[in-house]
């Protein structure tokens, strides 16, 4: 299977790889996937208490493709908003990478980890709030 | 040293510089047609045929009359199946398998059980009509068959008891090691069973089959052995007397040989008898018609005669080539598993998973060295390694599995190479990935509620 070059450049030189501290109550984690079917990915995003994306860090289990969605993703979240980054869709992340059908659980993996790391993050502040 | 490197010899072996030679003057001008009997072409044709006829038959101490020419060793195990169970149907209709056998094997099973399914459909639906007094279509069946209590109908019952179609197939397990379970198999054959399809080695786990006891257990039993020996023949001894075998598919890309040749041995004495698949001129004694492909099958005799000389010597080497691979691997890497029997393996293969990483994403990072993943990913299908996990190995570990293929011409040099190159590219991988850092941390993995996808 032949890769589109933006794919090899993220995998290559992924941006953003590395851990944030899953503690900190502006950091929310998203931990999607399974082990069992090839994918994990981890996306940590660090939100201000105005909901703005400071910072955004990744680690994945996975082929080429699934790297490459999540280091993209990292990318494209940085300096929006919570509600902004939401509306991110897999459809754009798999035509900026150009994946091919076999492929696109990459982008829909990389969907749900900013998904679920946005949410990770409301349900802190929500528990914070208490 | 040449980039990039070829360790995927299980998947094929390049030509032996030996092996063209041998075929050349038969892609030019010994061009005839091995069955035209009345001029110098088709005699030189013939002449060179029946030589690598010998050849081979040498490499598993058959008679050359027992070898049959085919295209393929799929062809040949499409042959050997379909072809036993069409010829003996009035003896039984039952096979015995592995969970592990190659795809051809497994297929050709999957289409006889097909077969003897849609026949036994066709009869539910007449039955069903019968018994409901009117016209009934196959939709209908799930709900007929119960209400009707098929099951218990001794009319119905006598039909499927003379149904001439197809196939009953058992698929035994394997133990972890990959190895075939002797007791099972003795279990498994019942007064119906016809054959037995046990492969001599596995093309992704390197399992070598202790196929002298399977021999003796299928002659004992009186059932065919057909016996797949593509991935061992060369590498490690087999021999139609010693194992007993009925059927053997061989082929020739897998040493050393051209690509679109291979045979299937038939046994003699006792006769074995097969329906052929393919209809025409009758050619290769009436099992498999078709103009032989005179300069491949030269080629093929001559790699035959090569592995068969060589093979001692060779699986020496090979065996010290992979030592070295482990050993360099593990020295620089942790959390190896190698996967499948140590013991009983081709001397070749390697198989091993780089916990914590994926297969495909590490074949891209060693995208100047060749070999194989069990890796969903690098199938259409998204299942990892059917034969990893008939071996108990766990999906993530499957995933995350590369296969190593030495053969003949691989050097010390590049074996180094690819040690250093993998060792770089788990590490990078291992820091990229969650699950490496959440196991250093102590956490079982396991215990995550993780969402499938």
């Amino acid at each position: 299977m032949a890769y589109s070059d933006k794919v090899i450049e993220h995998y290559e030189n992924p941006k953003n790889v590395g851990t944030l501290d899953k503690e900190d109550p502006n950091v929310g984690t998203g931990l999607v996937g399974a082990p069992a079917c090839g994918d994990v990915m981890r996306l940590q995003l660090k939100i201000s208490d105005e909901g703005v994306i400071q910072d955004a860090k990744f680690k994945t289990f996975g082929c080429g493709s699934a790297i490459a969605s999540s280091s993209l993703v990292t990318e494209w979240v940085k300096g929006k908003t919570v509600d902004e980054a939401a509306t991110i869709t897999n459809k754009e992340i798999a035509k900026e990478l150009s994946l091919p059908p076999v492929k696109i659980h990459c982008s829909v993996l990389a969907e749900d980890a900013i998904k679920a790391a946005i949410e990770d993050f409301k349900k802190k502040k929500a528990a914070r709030g208490k | 040293m040449k980039l990039p490197i070829y360790m995927d010899n299980h998947a094929t072996t390049p030509l032996d510089p030996r092996v063209l030679d041998a075929m050349m003057p038969y892609l030019k001008e010994d061009f005839g047609n091995a069955a035209s009997r009345n001029h110098v072409f088709g005699w030189k044709a013939e002449a060179a045929v029946e030589a690598a006829r010998k050849q081979v038959a040498l490499l598993i101490g058959a008679d050359p009359k027992e070898i049959v020419f085919t295209s393929g060793a799929t062809e040949s195990d499409n042959l050997a199946i379909k072809g036993v169970i069409d010829f003996y149907r009035g003896k039984g209709d039952h096979i015995v398998t592995l969970k592990t056998e190659h795809k051809a094997v497994l297929d050709s099973c999957k289409r006889l059980e097909r077969a003897r399914q849609e026949r036994i459909d066709e009869l539910k639906v007449l039955r069903l009509g019968e018994l409901a007094g009117r016209d009934v279509t196959v939709e209908e069946i799930p709900t007929l068959e119960i209400k009707h209590d098929l099951e218990n109908d001794a009319q119905f019952q006598r039909w499927v008891s003379k149904v001439q179609a197809g196939a009953r197939v058992t698929y035994l397990d394997v133990k972890k090691d990959g190895m075939v379970d002797l007791e099972q198999l003795k279990a498994a054959i019942t007064d119906k069973t016809v054959l037995v399809s046990i492969m001599l080695a596995n093309n992704e786990i390197g399992t070598v089959q202790p196929v002298n006891e399977i021999g003796a257990i299928c002659r004992e039993r009186g059932v065919l052995f057909h016996c797949d020996a593509v991935q061992g023949l060369g590498k490690v001894p087999f021999d139609v007397t010693a194992s007993k075998a009925d059927l053997v598919s061989i082929t020739a890309h897998k040493m050393y040989g051209p690509k679109g040749v291979g045979a299937l041995y038939v046994r003699r004495k006792p006769r074995v008898r097969i329906a052929p698949i393919i209809d025409g001129g009758g050619h290769e004694r009436g099992m498999r018609s078709g103009t032989l492909n005179v300069a491949s099958i030269v080629g093929f005799g001559k790699a035959a005669e090569l592995a068969r000389a060589e093979m001692p010597e060779e699986a020496r080497k090979l065996e010290k080539l992979r030592g070295r691979l482990l050993d360099g691997l593990k020295k620089k890497l942790d959390m190896l598993v190698v996967n499948g029997s140590w013991e009983h393996r081709l001397p070749g293969n390697l198989n091993v998973s780089f916990a914590y990483v994926e297969g495909e994403a590490l074949m891209m990072a060693i995208k100047d060295v060749a070999v194989s993943s069990g890796s969903a990913c690098t199938s259409a299908s998204l299942e990892p390694s059917y034969v990893l996990r008939a071996c108990g190995v766990d999906e993530d570990m499957a995933h995350s599995s590369i296969r190593f293929g030495l053969g003949r011409f691989n050097t010390e040099e590049e074996v180094d190479y690819v040690i250093d190159l993998m060792a770089r590219s788990v590490s990078r991988l291992r820091d990229m990935s969650p699950l490496y850092e959440m196991a250093k941390e102590g956490i079982d993995l396991k215990s995550i509620a993780w969402t499938a996808h």
